[in-house]
């Protein structure tokens, strides 16, 4: 558990960063900071490790007071990674992960074999381990950063917008990995970031900051998007933040069945199966390949990849809404495909019945509030 | 000139011995020397301009009023080559501190702060992240130093100390240009070979800027 106490940073030009900080980072999860450029936010984390002191407060660590403790063995327990990684240039890869371990005195021969393991688990092919940061691209620099950062196994990990350098696809990537990581290692972790979207992706709870360093709002991301407390909050969060909380829903849709056409099937197999003027294409394992026009296929021809229309998004059956809404609105054929965790087809649902299970959630949740607030007052 | 070479290969070897050493003790006590100050402008930027600006005012003075006032500094024989080691150890240095602040400056802001939250501290940081990485800047900066004391050391012979220079002054006395050819091949050569080694040396220091480079 981290925990900021009237925290206070007043840099010595008279810039007041953070302001009164009072938060609970819980331990085993993930906190995120989220707020515009300069509202505190590397202020706070960097006053965790003291990379810089705090004006006044407190910051405990567990039931350690931070401020008590000498600096090295402080930053030996917590893992930092930053923007851009900040990897050594002059070390390759596997003795830049060993960093911390050699640093804490374990044996070049351990500290390498733990390196290798890191390598491994965050997704690094083992044939970097001799190269150099910069013969690595972006991301896999980032990946090198989070895997030295949890070399000699701290509890606590303090990021700093580490996936805001790499392209959108990329970061997608290491954002899943690094939330598959969490789901194994349940480390004590504050990430920053000014991105909303991955504060709401990543976060167990989300601390949303306003320039001059005070806290807006400590709380879960879909009570963040449903009930964000003032207009700063409302519009950080943005304005499609109804249809994001969505991403928080999942209920079981009733899929309903989808006769499949295959590679090979003719003109008037497709014809027979499809519906609505649409048939659905799986391949051996029935997992979904895309969408045919039925009348599209000439007689006497057969069903190739030439004629697949790829649009639509697939969306997991016991995923959220918010994918299942989203695989009904980009299929061509109007009905979003529903897979199983082994990407098999389950079956296929309208956005009109996506929005129905939506609309019996929120009148759930409706009745729910209004007796809150009727045995509450 | 190389008739000069035949009959007096004694004399011209002693000369070229003496003139390397002249020229690299020098660098390797300016370096010795400058690395610790180099240190404290890079980590206390404010001692920065004050310190490369006294660096910047001490390469200034003429290089034989400062042999000449040496022994009066020094209290040593005029003669002794001691006087110039000492003098091209003040040019190294000054020459070299800026370098070395340099060097240590160029740490990418990024890996000084992933450097701090790993717990690195004083000695243990300045010899394992700040000073391998400010290698190549530094290698750029013996290069000239070390090239320029070639040329400031034959400046010694009007002081009466044996080297490559001494083959000017003979030459010049004498009226034989093929002698004073003589010293400046020997000393081009010389430059270019402690060039050439300190290339290499920097090379074997920084394996991961060829890496970088072979991209
Ligand atoms: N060393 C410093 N001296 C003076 N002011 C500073 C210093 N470091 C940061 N600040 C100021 O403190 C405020 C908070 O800075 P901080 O770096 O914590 O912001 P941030 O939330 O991390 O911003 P960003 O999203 O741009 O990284 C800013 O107004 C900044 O200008
Ligand atoms: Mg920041």
């Amino acid at each position: 558990m981290i925990k900021f106490e009237s925290v206070v940073k007043k840099y010595p030009d008279g810039t007041v960063a953070v302001n009164g900080l009072d938060l609970v980072a819980p331990s085993g999860k993930i906190t995120v900071f989220v707020g515009p450029s300069g509202c505190g936010k590397t202020t706070s984390l960097r006053m965790i490790n003291r990379m810089i002191e705090p004006t006044s407060g407190t910051i405990w660590l567990d039931d350690q007071d931070t401020g008590k403790v000498s600096e090295s063995t402080l930053r030996r327990g917590i893992g930092y990674v930053i923007q851009h990684a900040g990897l050594f240039p002059h070390r390759t890869i596997v003795d830049n992960i060993a960093t911390v371990p050699l640093l804490l005195g374990w044996d070049k021969k351990k500290a390498r074999a733990r390196s290798l393991e890191l390598m491994e688990r965050v997704g690094l092919d083992p044939n970097f381990a001799r190269r150099y940061p910069a013969q690595l691209s972006g991301g896999q620099q980032q990946r090198v950063g989070v895997a030295r950062a949890l070399a000699a196994d701290p509890p606590v990990m303090l990021m700093d917008e580490p996936f805001s350098a790499v392209d959108p696809v990329v970061r997608g990537e290491l954002q899943d990995e690094f939330l598959r990581l969490q789901s194994e290692l349940g480390k004590t972790i504050i990430f920053v970031t000014h991105d909303i979207d991955e504060a709401v992706k990543l976060g167990d709870q989300v601390a949303v900051l306003k320039v001059g360093g005070t806290l807006a709002q400590l709380a879960s991301p879909a009570e963040l998007l449903t009930d964000p407390v003032d207009d700063f909050v409302a519009g950080f969060v943005g304005r499609d933040r109804g249809y994001r909380a969505l991403g928080f829903e999942s209920g079981t849709l009733d899929a309903a069945s989808e006769q499949t056409v295959k590679f090979g099937d003719d003109s008037a197999t497709v014809l027979r199966a499809g519906r609505d003027g649409w048939a659905l294409a799986v391949d051996e394992a029935r997992r979904p390949l895309g969408w045919v026009r039925s009348a599209a296929v000439p007689s006497g021809k057969q069903v190739g990849p030439e004629l697949l229309h790829r649009g639509g998004t697939l969306a997991s059956v016991s995923g959220s809404l918010r994918a299942a809404l989203d695989a009904a609105l980009s299929s061509p054929s109007g009905r979003g495909v529903l897979i199983d965790e082994n990407g098999a087809l389950v079956g296929t649902v309208t956005a009109a019945e996506v929005v129905q299970r939506i609309e019996s959630h929120l009148h759930a949740r409706r009745d729910q509030h209004d007796e809150g607030a009727v045995s509450g007052g | 000139m190389i008739n000069y070479l035949k009959n007096n290969p004694d004399n011209v070897s002693e000369w070229f011995f003496a003139h390397v050493w002249l020229s690299v003790v020098p660098v390797v006590l300016g370096l010795i020397i400058a690395l610790p100050i180099g240190w404290v402008a890079s980590h206390y930027r404010w001692t920065y301009p004050p310190i490369t600006n006294l660096a910047g005012l001490l390469y200034t003075v003429p290089s034989l009023a400062l042999f000449i006032i040496m022994p009066s500094i020094l209290g040593t024989k005029i003669l002794s080559p001691i006087n110039m080691v000492v003098a091209l150890t003040v040019y190294s240095v000054a020459l070299l501190v800026r370098v070395v602040a340099d060097g240590l400056n160029s740490v990418a802001p990024d890996v000084r702060a992933a450097a701090t939250a790993m717990g690195f501290t004083g000695l243990g940081r300045f010899l394992k992240v700040d000073l391998p990485i400010a290698v190549p800047v530094i290698t750029a900066g013996l290069r000239v130093a070390t090239v320029s004391n070639v040329s400031l050391v034959s400046i010694g012979a009007l002081i009466g100390v044996p080297q490559l220079g001494s083959l000017f002054t003979t030459g010049f006395s004498r009226y034989i240009p093929g002698i004073v050819l003589l010293g400046i091949v020997l000393c081009l050569v010389l430059a270019l070979v402690l060039d050439g080694l300190i290339i290499l040396g920097g090379r074997l220091l920084t394996p991961w800027q060829r890496a970088v480079a072979k991209r």
